[in-house]
């Protein structure tokens, strides 16, 4: 049986990829493996933990951090929410400032627990330094939370380079970068969700830093990993480990060439008439980029895209079950409908890319011509 | 906010992103220069939209009021 893949024309890797080979190579042994009780004293369970610890370590080697700061978590919201979360008081109301361009769920976990700050972005979706500091200056900030990088523009956040005030800590949610990017050596806790890397769904990642004052915020359990509940799935977890670790040792070839590709994109798109190319154009992930089509329905320009084979996403108000836009796009001020996201596969080919570029201008003229313009 | 005199009012408040964009593309040329046209638009796009094409298209976003029903109304200078 081959293996299952996305399309050949499938540019939507922000959303998800396929299995890294490597990772279906590991799943497929460690689904016969390590399927035992890790907590268990018998030799079938003492395989499971070890097959887990070496997750544990494969995937902290990755991310250049300790093994016992790492936990695999059920998803990549789930590292979000348990690990902001475990970062604020429990018997009030907590305040978390944030980035204007963080992901859900990100604020979904804020909101659920207290108040939100949103901080200011430039036109470029990067977090205003003056801005955040203007959020801190009443004092009654709990935690700060700034992404490494965006995840539907690509730009990266200056998370090394942010000035906290002592006892404040901050939590990065890393999804939209882990694999691709080293780990920015600030952050408290950080999150990653390992079908943005080529692992499987169902698998996140949190990293707790030492030292850090972080506690379960939900109930707990009586597992291997004091900081995550439930029955671990040991095969995911080592099939993401060998994702991680695969996609690491790739990235000084695959980023470059990555990142060439987009530049493409960026300049062909940004020569199609009242198309606007948004975020960072240098300092961004290698694989990732949304533009703007001014006049064009966003949900119509998908359809009309996959109908031609190429998988895109969109931010545009119309492709949401909300019917609101993008809150990202809306934070920096850039055109919010007939948006496209366009995310590399490992597999996609210039040729791919090119098409794309071919196709894209027809299908845009096509759509103004159906509302006279 | 006080009500901010408009040459024209496009009527866009049962409309979805992207036709209020669409409409006042249509109808901005039917004002001169320096002339404001009124964007009255339930669609909650329409409050990043209207400004992010005032920028793309070279004319100047005033900012937005309300109808006398409160609904937003987004206040654009034709400049060219």
């Amino acid at each position: 049986m081959t293996p299952l893949r996305a399309g050949p024309y499938d540019l939507d890797s922000a959303s998800s990829q396929p299995l890294h080979p490597r990772a279906r190579e590991v799943l497929l042994a460690a689904l016969d493996a390590g399927w035992a009780d890790p907590r268990r004293l018998h030799q079938g369970a003492r395989q499971a933990r070890l097959l887990l610890d070496n997750a544990r370590a494969a995937a902290a080697e990755a991310l250049d951090v300790r093994p016992d700061e790492l936990s695999f978590t059920s998803s990549g919201t789930d590292a979000v929410h348990r690990g902001l979360l475990g970062l604020l008081p429990r018997q009030r109301p907590a305040v978390v400032a944030h980035s204007a361009v963080e992901h859900s769920s990100v604020l979904h976990a804020a909101d659920w627990t207290g108040s939100r700050r949103p901080v200011a972005v430039t036109r470029t979706g990067r977090i205003d330094p003056d801005a955040l500091a203007e959020a801190l200056t009443a004092g009654d900030v709990d935690a700060v939370a700034v992404q490494s990088a965006n995840h539907e523009v690509g730009t990266r956040q200056p998370v090394d380079d942010l000035v906290l005030p002592e006892g404040v800590p901050l939590f990065v949610d890393a999804c939209a970068s882990m694999g691709r990017d080293p780990l920015p050596t600030a952050g408290d806790v950080l999150a990653g969700s390992a079908h943005k890397w080529g692992g499987p769904a169902g698998v996140g990642i949190m990293v707790v830093r030492k030292r850090t004052r972080w506690r379960n915020p939900f109930p707990a359990d009586d597992r291997v990993d004091e900081r995550v509940p439930g029955f671990e799935n040991v095969p995911a977890a080592l099939a993401a480990a060998a994702a991680l670790q695969a996609v690491v040792a790739e990235r000084q070839s695959a980023g470059p060439a990555q990142h060439a590709l987009v530049a493409m994109v960026r300049e062909r798109m940004a020569a199609v008439p009242d198309v606007e190319v948004v975020g960072d154009p240098e300092d961004r992930l290698p694989h990732l980029v949304t533009f703007s089509c001014l006049y064009v329905d966003g949900e119509a320009l998908v359809l009309e895209l996959d109908r031609l084979g190429f998988g895109v996403a969109s931010g545009s108000a119309c492709t949401a079950s909300t019917l609101e836009p993008s809150h990202v796009l809306a934070a920096m001020g850039v055109l919010t409908h007939g948006n496209v996201r366009l995310s590399l596969q490992p597999g996609t080919t210039a040729e791919e890319v090119a098409a794309f570029c071919d196709a894209l201008p027809g299908v845009v003229a096509e759509l103004r011509a159906r509302v006279g313009l | 906010m006080s009500a901010q005199r408009v040459d024209l009012e496009l009527d866009c408040r049962d409309l979805l992103c992207p036709m209020p964009i669409i409409e006042l593309a249509r109808h901005v040329g039917d004002v001169s220069p320096g002339s404001v046209v009124g964007v009255v638009a339930r669609d909650a796009a329409a409050r990043v939209d209207v400004p992010a094409w005032c920028r793309m298209r070279g004319h100047e976003y005033l900012g937005e009021d309300l109808t006398p029903d409160g609904v937003a109304r987004y206040l654009v200078r034709r400049l060219l």
